[in-house]
């Protein structure tokens, strides 16, 4: 049957050879017509499910088999877990929170210690330079005049500002976990000690060897580390925040599952610095991501290859592979090509009843809402004080008038297929935030009608430790025109691409204020 | 001239030449014009189609280069020695019939019919 309906399909259905076809074939096309119809509505029953996603990005690690669809459907008995064995979640459970506490977290504390080691020793050094020749030659040290004295208070209050400064700048939690090095910071680090270091060298070879006595010089010696700190202190600023506050790219973001783009201008980033960026604007700006939405055009898809199947007749050929698999794909090709699709038909009337039907659940479900709030009326002060009848706070308030739109809402969420994003919990929560701050039934029903950015849903859709970034070049290298790198997450990708803003020349006009004059467009005469 | 489809269309056509005048260092042809694309077509006293925007003789001075030429106030210009006067901006017709070194203009007019002599009437359909 399955071989007869491939022919048919080449047969029938080829729109160019038609007409001379079909003399010939008359009586198969009898014969055919039943076949037709069977291969029209056959259903993509075949077994070429794709794999099931894994959940955690990489299954040979765990070492599990892929689970298929079909699994437990052939088996006559699924045993449950015994105490002593342990089920997927469980082993997925575990790596996931052994990746997260091991890996990281070491790179993360070892870089922590590595700064707070190297701001110790730079905030000690000047008060070791001014304590040591106190402690090793006190009776050998000239008398500390007034001057000196007065350089005793410009360190102490140049430290502080240092203190504030490398406070303000570099204690801050964290934010994201880079998967390199950040360079610039790598760098200061690096000119920091060597500055510290070769200070120490100084000190350690003409004052401490020689035991200078001018306590004086040794205080102003102090003073210009402390200067030099600061200043360094200014590189760190306008190196790591200032440069890359003027907008230099201009990137263009597109996610891979449904082709939402949004473009965003960027200093002069590394690429994963900006990757950072993007990602930030990422949770603000694109709506959320919704599998169930691109199921439609996957069935589609399914359809047009079910309907065709290529057999291979010579038998198997392995030298010519490739060849074959060529001259499969152009035969398929061909047949779709050839096919009469009548699939844009039903997707244009598929798509007007999806519409029409979400329309009317929406007017329901905005009448339902409005009248549900009309039910509850805020109390005042005074009233309160008496205390009629059941006094009820924003949560139980919500309670009760949710029942009367549960309903209809979740038919809404239903058809528009967000069901998943929204837990009974989180709609009451919702619905007593809103009542408890005023707002109108159609103020409540906004986060329901349409699909808002990720930010809006819990924190389990950030899916924010799961993102890896894919680039051709180093991740640690500019940005430069025409860059484009990936940044996966395991149901989509955003694709990146990178442009340089262009250099604007503008150029002046000046028009004298005095210049606007009129004329009525008359008829004018001239004599000749 | 004002053109009604399907009907015929009179006008009078007639070729003036007028010999310029020598005032003291000008030339001068003894008329003015009024008219032209730049100008507002819908103050012309003197067409009858009001969007006409071609050159039109606003003033004939008397005694004058023009006047013995036979040109008549209220005549359309529409050649002025082979040049197109029909679409051209007011300054450019000026230009046009104030050249310095031509002595004469031949100027081709269209006249309304009640002021035409009557031998050089011509009559064409469109």
């Amino acid at each position: 049957m399955d071989t007869e309906s491939t022919y048919s399909g080449y047969s029938y259905y080829s729109g160019r050879s038609r007409g001379s076809h079909r003399h010939g074939e008359r009586s198969r096309d009898h014969h055919k017509s039943r076949s037709k119809d069977g291969s029209r509505s056959e259903k993509s029953v075949t077994i070429n499910a794709p794999p099931a996603e894994p959940l955690l990005g990489d299954s040979s690690v765990l070492g599990e088999e892929v689970q298929d669809d079909n699994w437990g459907e052939t088996t006559t008995a699924v045993t449950g877990t015994s105490e002593h064995s342990l089920s997927q979640e469980d082993i997925v459970r575990i790596t996931k929170d052994l990746e997260d506490s091991v890996g990281l977290d070491c790179r993360r504390y070892f870089s922590l210690t590595l700064a707070v080691v190297l701001g110790l020793l730079v905030f000690l050094t000047p008060l070791a330079f001014l304590a040591l020749p106190h402690l090793l030659w006190p009776d050998k040290l000239l008398v500390c005049g007034t001057a000196c004295e007065g350089l005793f208070i410009s360190v102490a209050f140049k430290l502080l500002i240092l203190l504030l400064a490398v406070w303000a700048l570099f204690f801050r939690a964290p934010r994201a976990g880079l998967p390199r090095v950040f360079v610039f910071r790598a760098l200061l680090a690096v000119l920091v000690l060597l500055f510290v270091v070769s200070y120490w060298l100084f000190y350690g070879v003409r004052i401490l060897d020689s035991q200078d006595e001018n306590y004086q010089g040794i205080v102003q010696y102090a003073v210009s580390l402390v200067d030099a700190l600061l200043f360094i202190h200014y590189l760190a600023i306008v190196l790591l925040e200032l440069r890359q506050l003027q907008p230099a790219f201009s990137v263009c973001v597109t996610r891979s599952t449904d082709g939402e783009t949004r473009h965003y201008n960027l200093g002069q980033l590394s690429i994963q610095r900006a990757a950072l960026a993007i990602m930030e604007n990422y949770y603000r700006d694109f709506s959320v991501h919704n599998p169930a939405l691109l199921t439609a055009s996957k069935s589609r898809a399914a359809k047009h290859l079910a309907g065709l199947k290529v057999y291979n007749v010579d038998g198997p050929e392995n030298n010519a592979a490739t060849g074959l698999a060529h001259s499969q794909s152009r035969a398929m090709i061909a047949a779709a090509a050839r096919r009469r699709d009548t699939s844009h038909n039903e997707l244009y009337y598929e798509e007007a009843e999806h519409e029409r039907r979400v329309r009317k659940r929406k007017a329901r479900l905005v009448v339902a809402v409005e009248e549900a709030f009309t039910h509850i009326k805020r109390m005042q002060e005074e009233e309160q004080k008496k205390a009629s009848g059941d006094v009820m706070d924003p949560r139980e308030a919500a309670q009760a008038i949710f029942p009367s739109m549960a309903r209809s809402l979740q038919k809404y969420l239903r058809t528009t297929r967000q069901q998943h994003c929204h837990s009974m919990e989180s709609i009451q929560q919702h619905l007593a935030f809103c009542i408890t701050n005023n707002m109108t039934p159609k103020a409540f029903l906004e986060s329901y009608l349409t699909p808002g950015p990720t930010l809006q849903y819990g924190r389990e859709r950030w899916l924010a430790r799961q993102w890896t970034l894919v680039s051709e070049v180093s991740v640690t290298s500019g940005l430069k025109e025409g860059a484009i790198f990936l940044l996966k997450c395991i149901d989509f990708s955003l694709v990146v691409t990178a442009k340089r803003i262009p250099y604007i020349q503008l150029s002046e006009e000046f028009i004298d204020p005095k210049s606007h004059k009129f004329v009525l467009r008359l008829q004018s005469e001239t004599s000749v | 001239m004002s053109f009604i489809p399907g009907q015929p269309v009179t006008a009078v056509v007639q070729r003036i030449e007028i010999r310029k005048l020598r005032q003291g260092e000008h030339l001068i042809l003894g008329f003015s014009i009024g008219g032209g694309i730049d100008q507002d077509p819908g103050q012309n006293p003197f067409s009858e189609d009001k969007s006409d925007k071609g050159i039109y003789v606003t003033r004939v001075t008397p005694e004058g280069p023009a006047e013995v030429a036979g040109l008549m106030m209220g005549d359309k210009v529409m050649q002025v020695n082979g040049w197109d006067m029909t679409m051209v901006t007011h300054d450019q017709a000026r230009k046009r019939l104030t050249k310095k070194n031509e002595d004469v203009v031949r100027l081709l007019v269209a006249s309304l019919l009640c002021n035409a002599s009557p031998f050089v009437q011509t009559e064409f359909a469109i």
